[in-house]
């Protein structure tokens, strides 16, 4: 029988106890505030938080999380200062940070894979890192008790899909829709549709994420779904000066809204 | 004269360049790439696919592009220096021989819009204009810097019925526009194809451009043989991106000829980068300690990009050819040189290549070498920026 990770064991046992998984995204020193934005998120009942380290050239994300990550950047952090101030605190979610593969690259596997494990990292997300050249990074990060999530999008053939979702670890990330992150008025009918085509294909947790805003668009998707990823609207909260209670006050409401589902 | 001009089909390449290459994107994007390999490889084994493509790089191109024997240069430098004229294609540069493929292309898989980024706006002009021809509907990211440097630019890709989108994210230039293209692919990939002006990106754009970029040296090579009756000691190109050096390098990959690319030294990725996985390749880019891509400056909008097409990496680091940077006073120097000696205004983008010969005949290059060098653009788009250079405008 396949063992799991910290993050996927975490989140499968949160699923046997009925509950839908939330996981909040936070650009990591957008503001001087973010860790305490994160211990305000975890206390309102997010199940993990996803850490973005903020990349020069983000493809995969729109304008509200590229201006988060501008901001950061212009801060003058670093993926190692920012993975530093998170190895001194302590939370009660795992931590799965999201960011592009040519931080990983750069810094090399090792020395990456080392910094995440100081910062208690449970997980990672790379975009731009497919199934074919993942391998590498997923084996090593394994041995240090980090999951590294894939993802599958609208467009991805079944069979495929499959394998994605067997190779991935912690959870299967599904692509809500066609695009970039971002907050969208209305939910596309895609993110349904891909909850219902990856649960018939794994028993891992499936979460999707990309284009989930609110507290109904959380319910519709998570009633299908194992739970919901919820970026640029808490980031877009953040930038407007939303701060932690701002961000508490936003993720106890989507909580809500997926405790409402009837297991 | 008659270019053989055959695809070399290599059968299931696989996208790298030794260790460079490959295809990194998010995944709502590689069952597009699969496609569109999947594509090109059946349309370049399709005769009737190959010959539209060259007969409207003919009849509406205007190729064969000849090669001009530079006599004023060559008793001045006391080499011998045959031209390229990539200059004289329609729409003024290289870059009309990628777009016409990967519009035909388009057709082919039954999408109706074509998006690209652009620096300079040649490679915007050139796919505005495939689009007009075709009747694709196009649309064009360009850095806002950029649009601001290349106004003129701006105005002819709408006059050919292009949409172009300022971006305004980041350094504002090429690397940005390479990204906000990226993005916008991601939502509407299913009706558009995304039309790459440089050999870089993720597998097959670097191994496309170049095939459809062959043609430059391909040509050249057998118009040297039949009108001059050589092969030349030295085969040189401006590299940005890479496309039209990529272009002119494969035919003679397997020759003797050297083969010598040149950067500028603000945007030098092969000689000051770092290997990197950025914009769906593994290659060298300029990137700070923790791998962040930085901005090129070049006084060319057309090479300011912070990373090299992987093929270009991987002759690097083979030693099949080698890699020069100049800067921009000896480009502004060439640039007025080669005005005034051979009565051709060099776009910015080969007046490096000219930069290094200038520089290095006698030197590097000794004196009596043959020489092809490829002049892939015309400098009607640069006038304006060098005239405020020299204080002739303000």
């Amino acid at each position: 029988m396949e063992s799991y990770g910290s993050l996927e064991t975490h989140l499968r046992k949160a699923r046997s106890n009925g509950r839908k998984i939330l996981v909040p995204y936070v650009t990591a020193g957008y503001s001087p505030e973010w860790i305490d934005t994160l211990h305000h998120v975890a206390a309102a009942g997010a199940d993990a938080i996803e850490v973005g380290i903020p990349f020069s050239d983000p493809i995969m994300d729109g304008p509200v999380i590229q201006a988060a990550s501008t901001l950061a950047l212009n801060r003058g952090v670093t993926p190692l200062s920012l993975l530093n101030e998170l190895s001194s605190e302590s939370f009660d979610v795992p931590l799965v940070v999201m960011t592009y593969c040519n931080l990983l690259f750069h810094a090399g596997i090792e020395r990456f894979g080392g910094w995440l494990s100081e910062a208690k990292i449970g997980g990672t997300i790379f975009p731009d890192l497919p199934l074919e050249e993942s391998e590498e990074w997923s084996s090593f990060a394994a041995t240090k008790d980090i999951d590294n999530v894939m993802l599958v999008s609208p467009v991805t053939s079944e069979e495929r899909a499959k394998i994605i979702a067997d190779r991935s670890r912690g959870f299967v990330y599904g692509i809500g829709l066609m695009g970039v992150t971002g907050v969208r008025s209305t939910l596309e009918e895609s993110a349904s549709q891909i909850a219902v085509r990856l649960k018939a294909v794994t028993d891992r947790p499936v979460l999707i994420g990309i284009g989930i805003s609110n507290k109904d668009q959380a319910r519709t998707v998570g009633s299908i779904a194992d739970g919901v990823i919820v970026g640029s609207a808490l980031v877009k909260l953040l930038l407007d000066g939303g701060g932690p209670q701002g961000a508490f006050d936003f993720i106890s409401s989507l909580r809500e809204g997926l405790d409402e589902i009837d297991g | 004269m008659t270019v053989d001009h055959e695809v070399d089909l290599a059968a299931d390449f696989d996208g790298k360049f030794g260790p460079f290459g490959g295809r990194y994107v998010p995944e709502s994007l590689m069952a597009a790439l699969a496609e569109l390999e999947d594509v090109f490889n059946d349309a370049t084994r399709d005769p009737v696919f190959m010959e539209t493509y060259r007969e409207i790089l003919r009849s509406y191109g205007g190729r064969p592009s000849p090669i001009t024997k530079c006599h004023n240069l060559s008793r001045e430098l006391g080499v011998e220096l045959y031209l390229k004229r990539e200059d004289l294609n329609h729409t003024g540069s290289h870059k009309i021989n990628n777009v016409i493929g990967q519009a035909l292309l388009t057709k082919r898989m039954g999408k109706s819009r074509m998006i690209a980024e652009t620096g300079a706006g040649q490679h915007g002009v050139a796919t505005a204009t495939a689009a007009a021809l075709l009747g694709l509907k196009c649309t064009v990211y360009m850095g806002e810097v950029d649009t601001e440097r290349q106004a003129l630019n701006v105005f002819r890709m709408k006059l050919l019925g292009a949409e172009v989108i300022a971006v305004k994210s980041g350094s504002r230039t090429l690397k940005d526009a390479i990204n906000e293209a990226m993005r916008e692919w991601v939502a509407c990939v299913e009706d558009t194809h995304y039309c790459i002006g440089s050999a870089m990106g993720p597998h097959p754009y670097p191994y496309m451009v170049r095939q459809f970029q062959r043609i430059i040296g391909d040509e050249a090579k057998a118009q040297l043989l039949d009108e001059f009756q050589l092969s030349p000691d030295y085969v040189i190109a401006c590299v940005g991106g890479g496309s039209n050096a990529i272009g002119t390098f494969t035919a003679f990959v397997e020759t003797d000829s050297k083969i010598v690319g040149v950067e500028p030294e603000g945007g030098a990725a092969i000689a000051r980068g770092v290997l990197g996985v950025i914009h769906g390749m593994r290659s060298q880019f300029i990137q700070d300690e923790f791998g962040q891509l930085e901005e090129a400056h070049s006084i060319s909008a057309g090479l300011d990009y912070p990373g090299v097409g992987p093929e270009h990496a991987h002759l690097a680091q083979s030693g099949r050819a080698t890699y020069a940077t100049v800067n921009d006073q000896e480009v502004l120097d060439a640039f007025q040189r080669c005005s005034r000696s051979e009565g051709i205004i060099p776009a910015l983008e080969p007046a490096h290549a000219l930069a290094y010969l200038f520089r290095e005949a006698g030197g590097e290059i000794p004196l009596g070498s043959s020489v092809l060098l490829t002049m892939s653009g015309r400098g009607d788009k640069d006038s304006e920026q060098v005239a405020k250079i020299l204080g002739y405008l303000k």
